[in-house]
């Protein structure tokens, strides 16, 4: 059986003017994959997740999601998303879920969850409120729904966030380091989401700077270094003796 | 005091207030409409509808409301095109003229205003909202305009006052608003105390009641900004 990656990126490069900060990655994530990207600050982690849904567009390379690979083009030396239409669709099936939580601060919890099912996707609001409700359940903040995000802790504003996230379905979540703007002791409640949705089968690719996650969460860690992937393998490879050595020194930081 | 003459001034002036509400409820409206054209232009990224639209908002901010409206009054009859156009029996009137200058006056400073709520919605608002697969109208309708409508409205409020007040200024092309008909009055008795006065007392109440709107609307547009009443 030779399943079709839910995930395929081929040699993405992305330069910001001369500064050239993604020199060609190619990762494929297939079901079920949780994958961690580590690598220093400036080594492209976020860069690299945002070139996956198109917030930022790769200078050249190519996306393919579950097989279909978003169609680019050229403009005046530029390379631009073929079609917007298209973007928004793939971007409906890619959960991202940003450092700063990112909740519309003018909606309350279920209303964020609901606003892309019931307004992108299109589908019956009394389903998706029953939906939106199941998963606050599930990341522990049912009884937050008519909260606003103010009102709610860091750690209750990224589970509302990852909720929003699966509301639309996604087949692979996106994480750019989701617990690195929390208080220490709200690290956890994020992580035990995280951790339970990796087990529910969840294709994930999670940036962060938790050794914990990396080693017994993700079956997969890959280290990024000056916008290459210095090493990968699986946690047992990489935290073990095999380790490359630039890996070893870059762990060594995290006092882990 | 003359309590007599102030309330039989009062009583003639408030048979007036409904042309004062038809130019300020029309020019806000109109206004607004072509308000949201002109930001459109303004930020919609095309360089040439950009400029235009800032030669727009510098002209109709840049000069005094009363000269716009003496120009459209009295210069739309000078152009052959207009005079005997479709639209001269619309344009000769008066408070057709009126309402155009403060509908078009008002539209270049609400699109600067309407500009600065744009522009102090946060990027990771936006992306939030593309992560999702939204983009364009969508995107606008539902994440965009909103915050930034918010962000807008204090300063939109202002803007919906002072044009309460610059209807006033269609008294000078023959309106019979208030502030018209309470000068009609002035010139019979010569009692500019009392009459202006009143008509002052008016525009204060009419006043009042748009901003206690206003206010209502900003309170129930800013709950999330509120702590939850006891706790929660
Ligand atoms: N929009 C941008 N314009 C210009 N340079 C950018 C932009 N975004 C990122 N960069 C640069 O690209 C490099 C990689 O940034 P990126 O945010 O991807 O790193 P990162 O690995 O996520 O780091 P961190 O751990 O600090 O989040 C940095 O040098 C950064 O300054
Ligand atoms: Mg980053």
């Amino acid at each position: 059986m030779t399943a079709q990656p839910r995930l395929s990126i081929r040699d993405i490069r992305k330069s910001f003017g001369t500064l050239e900060v993604l020199k060609g990655i190619s990762l494929d994530a297939r079901d079920g994959d949780v994958i961690s990207l580590l690598g220093a600050s400036g080594s492209g982690k976020s860069t690299f997740l945002r070139c996956i849904n198109l917030l930022e567009t790769p200078t050249s390379g190519r996306v393919f999601v579950d097989g279909e690979e978003i169609r680019m083009l050229q403009k005046n030396g530029k390379t631009v998303p073929a079609s917007q239409k298209q973007v928004d669709h793939i971007r409906s099936e890619l959960g991202m879920v940003f450092q700063s939580f990112n909740l519309w601060s003018h909606m309350t919890v279920l209303e964020n969850v609901i606003e892309g099912p019931v307004h992108v996707l299109k589908r019956p609001k009394a389903e998706c409120i029953a939906e939106a409700e199941a998963l606050l359940e599930k990341v522990g903040i049912a009884d937050k729904r008519h909260v606003y995000p103010a009102h709610m802790s860091g750690g209750q504003q990224q589970r509302a966030a990852i909720a929003r996230a699966l509301a639309m379905k996604p087949k692979v979540m996106l994480f750019d380091e989701p617990t690195s703007a929390l208080d220490p002791e709200l690290v956890g409640e994020v992580l035990r989401v995280m951790r339970a949705l990796a087990e529910e089968g969840m294709t994930m690719l999670v940036v962060t700077h938790e050794m914990g996650f990396a080693r017994n969460v993700s079956n997969r860690v890959v280290f990024m270094r000056e916008g290459l992937i210095e090493s990968s393998g699986s946690p047992e490879e990489m935290f073990g003796s095999v380790a490359s050595p630039a890996f070893r020194q870059f762990i060594g930081h995290y006092g882990n | 005091m003359d309590l007599a003459f102030l309330s039989s001034t009062m009583l003639t002036l408030i048979a007036a207030i409904p042309m004062t509400l038809a130019l300020f409820a029309l020019s806000v409206s109109l206004g607004g409409m072509l308000a949201l054209v002109v930001v459109w232009m303004r930020v919609g990224g095309n360089p040439v509808l950009a400029a235009i639209a800032k030669g727009y908002i510098f002209v109709f901010r840049g000069s005094p409301l009363l000269i716009q409206m003496f120009l459209i009054f009295y210069g739309l009859a000078q152009f052959s095109v207009i005079r005997y156009g479709p639209l001269w029996p619309l344009l000769r009137e008066p408070f057709v003229c009126a309402v155009l200058s403060l509908a078009l006056c008002t539209a270049g400073y609400s699109a600067e205003i309407f500009r600065g709520g744009i522009r102090a919605v946060s990027a990771k608002d936006i992306e939030a909202a593309r992560s999702i697969g939204m983009s364009g109208p969508l995107l606008v309708r539902r994440i965009l305009a909103p915050i930034a409508f918010r962000h807008a409205l204090p300063a939109y409020s202002t803007e919906i006052v002072l044009m309460m007040k610059s209807t006033a200024l269609a008294s000078l092309v023959t309106v019979w608003e208030v502030t018209g008909v309470a000068q009609r009055l002035i010139h019979q008795t010569y009692r500019t105390m009392e009459v202006f006065l009143c008509a002052a007392l008016i525009y204060l109440a009419l006043n009042f009641i748009v901003l206690q709107a206003l206010g209502l609307l900003e309170h129930r547009l800013s709950r999330h900004l509120r702590p939850v009443p006891g706790g929660r």
